[in-house]
């Protein structure tokens, strides 16, 4: 599997997360991907639902959106609604995942997408939140997939955009934030999630191959480790041919391997994307 | 932020008249509606459904000050702030999308200080032209509280007065204007659209004027026989403006696709010249033609005739 690509690698590793019969609140990029791999694989009946309005849709392979608020992001879509009424959904509780992507990342799961350096002397002006603060606040269990490398993976976020566990221990709970428990994080090295009573980040697995070492080596804070760390199962070639007939389309009919090349419209993902 | 005075929005709606009269006119005498100073909201998201006919005659009357208002800002913002019209966005989220990076027009003026950006959560967002489209002064939300967001922004919090429990209290907002791109109108100001809904219902009903264009000016009975369609009654439109393509370079949902090469040659412009290419691109595309329909004619009719094609195939036409 040495042609695994990270991308690929996290994708296929966070769509093992989802459950059959659930709702995923997606965010473009990565965490649709790992939606709908999930959808092709254990979890057909996962409804994915989408920040433009967009309930149950199940996209055109080789034609995934840009943004999750246009029109190939509503294919095959069960209901289409105002961004208002979607983003009400999980406030009321339907939705059991929220599935982010994350510029910067704290050791409480706290999200950054706004910016670098203060607020009042900005040295990089991010986007901003998009819908990643309602989805992090309001959806049941909220999963973190990102590439892990330390300038993401900081010790304090330096502006809390989305809130993870805010301090640690109870802070979340002080703050008024009654959903979103944070369940998983999905790196190219690891697999983490978020120790009871301190709410601080904890390696619970590994991707083939790496060690605590080097997971250790690319995170900025001082990381809890598990006592059962589990090697994760590397992506198998039938995950790997979903995720890619998904983002290039489907294979051409000679068969002569072109399917894995990337095509237009499936660009890299930068950190700052719209939720 | 600015005082929510719910009442004074009332009054000047109460005291509005709801003439039904033919109310078409150009995007150009629309947009003269609109002072120096004033709040606009912008309909659509991103680059869906953007009132671009409306955004592009705005533009070329360069007025100075102006608050801009969306769910998720495109680069349309950027052509406001390098043209000077603009001090403040008020928005969760500005960018063009993921493969085109940061906007460089928009760091060059937010990091200087030289426009604010009130940046509210997406949710926030919408239930803030809902309060104002409700005509209640905020709305309580379970969104955005313990972030820096409600810090920076001064978001208060509520408590309920039946059981207790902290809420975000998400102030109204009614803009002086709402710019909305639709599908269908007919003259009088009813108003339909296909697909998703973005939040232009909530932002129109909380606006003072509201400008509305369409693809195609239909007759009253054609609205009538799917009134289920209809977004915007007559009595809340102010304005309808006739523009075919009006979202163009934006898609409109089952019509036409976004032109992304368009995108692509502002991002490369702006990421090598920074402000002075959102500039040329105004001149250009705006002020270069005597009205939108010289944009869309500049397109041509093979590019057109592909974006729809591209509609087309996810509607499986």
């Amino acid at each position: 599997m040495s042609d695994v690509t990270a991308e690929e690698l996290m994708a296929v590793t966070a769509s093992r997360l989802l459950a059959d019969h659930k709702v995923v609140f997606a965010g473009v990029g990565m965490p649709l991907l790992a939606s709908a791999v999930a959808r092709h694989r254990q979890a057909p009946h996962l409804t994915i639902v989408l920040e433009g309005g967009i309930i149950g849709t199940t996209l055109l392979p080789g034609k995934l959106p840009i943004s999750t608020n246009e029109m190939r992001a509503a294919y095959g879509a069960q209901m289409l609604t105002d961004i208002t009424d979607v983003f009400l959904y999980a406030q009321r509780g339907f939705f059991d995942y929220g599935f982010l992507g994350a510029a910067q990342v704290d050791m409480y799961g706290n999200i950054n997408t706004s910016v670098i350096g203060s607020m009042e002397r900005p040295r990089v002006r991010l986007p901003g939140s998009g819908g990643a603060n309602d989805i992090i606040s309001l959806c049941n269990e909220v999963l973190i997939v990102t590439q892990h490398e330390p300038r993401r993976f900081v010790e304090r976020v330096d502006f809390i955009t989305s809130p993870g566990y805010l301090s640690g221990g109870d802070s979340r709970a002080r703050a008024g934030l009654v959903g979103g428990r944070l369940g998983a994080v999905v790196t190219d090295l690891a697999l983490l999630d978020f120790e009871p009573g301190s709410r601080r980040m904890r390696l619970r697995g590994l991707q083939a191959g790496v060690t605590v070492g080097q997971v250790r080596e690319q995170t900025g804070f001082d990381l809890l480790v598990g006592d059962d760390i589990s090697e994760l199962v590397p992506p198998s070639a039938d995950e790997l041919a979903i995720y890619r007939e998904l983002r290039d389309g489907p294979p051409l009919a000679d068969g002569d391997g072109t399917a894995d090349t990337k095509r237009a419209g499936a660009g890299d993902p930068v950190p700052a994307a719209p939720a | 932020m600015e005082p929510v005075t719910v009442m004074t929005a009332r009054a000047e709606r109460e005291a509005a008249g709801r003439p039904v009269v033919d109310k078409r006119m150009t995007a150009e005498d629309a947009t003269a509606l609109i002072r120096d100073g004033d709040h606009v909201a912008i309909g659509g998201t991103l680059y869906s459904r953007t009132p671009m006919a409306l955004v592009f005659a705005l533009l070329r009357q360069r007025r100075r000050h102006l608050t801009v208002s969306r769910p998720l800002a495109c680069y349309e913002i950027e052509l406001f702030l390098a043209t000077g019209a603009l001090d403040r966005i008020v928005t969760s989220w500005v960018g063009i999308g993921l493969p085109w990076g940061l906007a460089p027009v928009f760091r060059h003026y937010v990091e200087r200080g030289e426009a604010r950006y009130d940046e509210w959560s997406h949710l926030a967002m919408g239930l803030r032209y809902k309060a104002g489209a409700m005509g209640v002064p905020f709305l309580p939300s379970l969104t955005m509280l313990g972030s820096d967001l409600a810090g920076t922004l001064g978001l208060q919090t509520v408590d309920c007065p039946y059981t207790g429990e902290q809420l975000a209290a998400v102030p109204a907002l009614n803009p002086d204007v709402a710019l909305i791109h639709a599908h269908r109108a007919d003259m009088f100001g009813n108003v339909q659209v296909d697909g998703y809904r973005h939040m232009d219902a909530d932002m129109a009903k909380a606006a003072r004027t509201v400008i509305v264009s369409a693809e195609r000016i239909v007759s009253p009975e054609e609205i009538a026989a799917s009134p289920a369609q209809t977004m915007l009654p007559h009595f809340a439109v102010d304005a309808v403006v006739p523009a075919p393509h009006g979202s163009y370079p934006h898609e409109c949902y089952g019509l036409y696709g976004p032109d992304f090469e368009h995108f692509t040659a502002y991002a490369a412009a702006t990421k090598e010249q920074g402000p002075a290419g959102a500039l040329r691109y105004v001149e250009k595309n705006v002020d270069g033609h005597a009205g939108f329909g010289g944009f869309i004619a500049a397109a041509g009719p093979e590019r057109l005739a592909a974006l729809a094609a591209d509609a087309g195939e996810l509607m499986g036409r």
